[in-house]
């Protein structure tokens, strides 16, 4: 592979504590190296702001709900899906793109890995074969495990080893990297067409609470050693006033100790927390509590989140907490797809429309920012729009451009038309904490690498890591008094390099790249009983057989494969 | 007013897609200007001097801008897309989405129109002296939010799906309609002048639907309310009002429900 040497640029990277020091990079072979011969080529990136591809850590971008919101929505396509365009693949969506307009709008923003955020076991061949339908971005999904019916059998009766050589064996099988849990029981409970709003609701027929699920689940994450931490979309998302339930949730985590070799400090990840920080009764009191929760996570050092910032748009609802659609379907009446997924899950998908002219929208957009602004460690706070539900992930550069300027919060607080309300239900209107470049690169490379167990290849440039650089037009020493040039920068990498590979070239695609498909395979001793207990289920109660459950390796042709063994 | 006279030259071999062909897009511009705008056969894109021999002269805004095609447009689709004011007339028939999308301004066809004239229509008129296909003054598929104004008048027939999803606006069907009128509407006036075979305000909201002839079928969700005397386009009658459709939900305004109204003249 070519060798790439990278000029003169800002170099920014939180995990060497480089601040923007001039400096130039070196590329070999896909990886960043000390040096490299005087025929490399040369990128000019003087004058311009070099940061490790981007990571996410929580997107739905592939499979069956996603594809659902496709098919429900052709609207999201109209004049937004260009005619056809040289060398690239058509593209098409707004907030449910097509998987090439996926990998190329990732690559734009100089993104390098994104999480596919929850992945129904049942149909992880289809989650795997629209994974590898995404061009560039190296990807990986976590199953869901939190309604499983498995799980609910193992954990009431306490057997974390024989709920770890469940879920190794359901990784492998699906090639999954790590332990989600959507709504613990709620979504199970919702076959009942009941849910699970707070920590000690039963779960019907099942008997176990969503706190026994949750405690559990992070027992059998640290019993494995996985990459990542346990994943949670708590219960209660959405509702005024659920912030309590979110504190009862995270402060299961005090519990529990971290057990890894992947250097990762902390035992739970909350996703898109901005859903779950709301204080008020009803959506007439409906009030910020992001300080409440932020005090909180920043001390409890074993915890990271993610923003799930709204972005004032119209988008498509999508999530595996099935009574949760429901439950919007009947706040804005329009269309909604649900369904049941055996053993394992629900989903449900329904349009919604962010406006910035409705107070509780206001005060929604307010949240995601404040506990962007609010988090004492960048490492454990990560961006993003839990794309689509509170935004598509196009709209990262525009969240940016919010947490690093006061000026931008100021003129789109302005432009509501319930200005005033939003500033007595937040704190946004007081805040005047704009965070540095650095900040940013914590936040969307170094501190999600961390949290997800892949700081050897992700988040950073040091010598040895995966080549993922992205080049924007920024000025370190002298950064542009409108915010929007921020914005701008962010959207569209100068240039883009993925696994040494030139990707974007002066703003434009030029290749699709190399992706690779991420996954975590646990080996754990022979466990003759979980192995009936799955014999047992394939026969009474999956539809499928368990050897067509699995997912061929065709569908991940490109595979990298986290391989290790778990010390009992 | 200044007038662009546009005379097509080929038949396209697939169809047409003429979205350029807006007083908009003309205005303020050469003759030349208007030649080499984009068109689509197809996945290829083409220029609109390959297809029309274009002569007169453009305002200096839409407003003042008026097209006149001499000819058949039977495989030119979406005329007057997106249309802001001015004025197009066909002298002759016209493909899918004409007026689609529009704001302001009149088109006027001669001709009949194929489906999905006036589609998710905010404001201005059009005027279709022979028959159109389906979806007239629909919304776009799987959107929530049809016309939301102006008023299309269809002198001849039209065929299903008319005023789908519809929230303003006016729709005349001046001879008979086919199925399914102003589903889910939550607002806006659709008349049918002749008959319309059934499947009338189904899943609607809001909004009112007037039929001079007759329903051959009625929906059960609709309910005879009473008879009220009714000025509607001209016609003076006496017409049967039922409220509907009771399977949906409906907003309420001061504490009472408020239902769509379908009116059917008294024979
Ligand atoms: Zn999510």
């Amino acid at each position: 592979m070519a060798e790439i040497l990278i000029r003169n640029g800002f170099v920014i990277d939180p995990t060497r504590n480089i601040n923007g020091d001039v400096a130039d990079i070196a590329i070999k072979d896909g990886q960043i190296v000390e040096g490299v011969g005087s025929k490399a080529k040369v990128i000019d990136a003087s004058g311009k702001v070099v940061m490790a591809g981007g990571v996410d850590v929580h997107s739905h971008v592939a499979g069956p709900k996603v594809n659902v919101g496709r098919l429900m929505r052709p609207e999201d396509k109209l004049f937004k899906s260009p005619h056809n365009q040289k060398n690239y693949r058509m593209e098409s969506g707004f907030s449910i793109p097509s998987t090439f307009k996926t990998g190329y709008d990732y690559a734009r923003m100089g993104y390098a890995f994104v999480m596919e955020a929850a992945m129904p076991p049942l149909h992880s061949p289809h989650v795997h074969e629209e994974i590898h339908d995404t061009p560039i971005i190296d990807q990986a999904a976590l199953p869901v495990f939190g309604n499983s019916w498995f799980v609910f059998e193992y954990l009431k009766n306490e057997e974390i080893d024989n709920c770890a050589a469940y879920i190794a064996w359901l990784l492998k099988v699906t090639k999954g990297f790590g332990i989600k849990v959507v709504n613990p029981g709620g979504s199970s409970a919702w076959a009942w067409g009941l849910n699970c709003l707070t920590l000690s609701d039963p779960v019907p027929y099942f008997d176990i609470t969503p706190a026994e699920i949750i405690t559990g689940l992070m027992k059998t994450n640290e019993y494995l050693g996985l990459p990542h931490s346990m994943h949670i979309h708590h219960n209660d998302l959405g509702n005024p006033g659920n912030y309590e339930t979110t504190l009862e949730s995270l402060r299961l985590a005090e519990g529990v100790a971290t057990k890894n070799n992947f250097g990762r400090d902390t035992v739970m990840h909350s996703t898109h927390i901005q859903f779950h920080s709301y204080g008020g009764d009803s959506w007439g009191t409906f009030e910020s509590k992001a300080r409440e929760v932020m005090d909180y996570v920043n001390k409890q050092k074993n915890i990271s989140i993610d923003l799930g910032c709204v972005t004032l748009d119209e988008t498509t609802t999508m999530t595996a907490d099935g009574p949760f659609e429901h439950h919007i379907t009947n706040l804005n009446h329009l269309k909604w797809a649900n369904t049941d997924v055996e053993l394992e899950t629900a989903a449900g998908v329904v349009p919604y429309v962010y406006d910035k002219d409705i107070k509780v929208n206001g005060i929604q957009w307010a949240i995601g920012l404040e506990m962007g602004l609010y988090a004492t460690d960048p490492m454990r706070t990560f961006i993003t729009t839990d794309h689509p539900n509170a935004g598509p992930f196009t709209r990262y550069p525009r969240i940016i451009k919010w947490l690093m300027s006061k000026q931008a919060r100021e003129e789109t607080l302005a432009s509501f038309k319930h200005t005033d309300k939003v500033i007595d239900a937040t704190d946004i209107h007081s805040m005047d904490r704009e965070l540095s470049l650095f900040e940013i690169a914590q936040m969307t490379r170094a501190g999600p690498a961390k949290a997800l167990g892949l700081s050897n290849m992700f988040g950073g440039l040091g010598v040895g890591m995966d080549a993922n650089v992205g080049i924007f037009d920024l000025n370190f020493n002298d950064m542009p008094a409108d915010p929007e040039a921020i914005e701008k920068a962010f959207s569209r990498a100068c240039w883009f390099i993925k696994s040494g590979e030139i990707i974007v070239k002066e703003g434009d695609i030029v290749s699709h790249g190399n992706k690779r498909t991420i996954w975590v395979k646990p080996n754990v001793a022979e466990n003759p009983q979980v192995i009936r207990d799955i014999q047992d289920k394939f026969l009474k109660d999956y539809s499928v057989g368990s050897d067509t459950y699995q997912v061929r390796d065709y569908l991940a042709p490109n595979p990298y494969v986290i391989e290790f063994d778990v010390e009992a | 007013m200044a007038q662009i006279t546009l005379k097509p030259t080929k038949v396209p071999e697939l169809y047409l897609e003429g979205y350029n062909i807006t007083p908009d897009a003309f205005a303020g511009k050469s003759l030349m200007e208007i030649a080499d705008l984009d068109a689509h056969e197809g996945k290829i894109k083409v220029k609109l001097g390959d297809y029309f021999e274009i002569a007169g002269q453009s305002g200096d805004t839409a407003e003042e801008t008026a097209i006149n095609i001499d000819g058949d447009c039977s495989r030119i689709k979406y005329i007057g897309n997106k249309m802001s004011a001015g004025s197009i007339t066909i002298n002759g028939n016209a493909d899918m989405y004409v007026g689609g999308w529009m704001k302001g301004g009149k088109i006027h066809v001669m001709g009949n129109v194929d489906s999905f004239c006036g589609i998710a229509m905010e404001g201005g008129e059009i005027v279709v002296e022979g028959n159109a296909q389906n979806h007239v003054g629909c919304a776009y598929r799987g959107d929530w939010r049809g016309m939301r104004g102006g008023t299309i008048r269809i002198k001849g027939s039209a065929g299903n799906d008319i005023g789908t999803f519809m929230l303003g606006g006016t729709i005349i069907i001046e001879k008979d309609a086919f199925i399914h009128v102003s589903t889910h509407a939550e607002g806006g006036t659709v008349v049918i002048k002749g008959n319309v075979q059934g499947r009338v305000g189904g899943q609607m909201v809001k909004g009112d639907i007037y039929v001079l002839g007759s329903v051959q079928y009625m929906l059960p969700g609709f309910k005879k309310v009473g008879s009220v005397e009714q000025k509607i386009d001209g016609t003076e009658a006496t017409f049967t009002h039922y409220i509907g459709d009771l399977g949906e939900r409906h907003p309420k305004s001061k504490g009472k429900e408020v239902y769509a109204n379908l009116y059917v003249q008294e024979a």
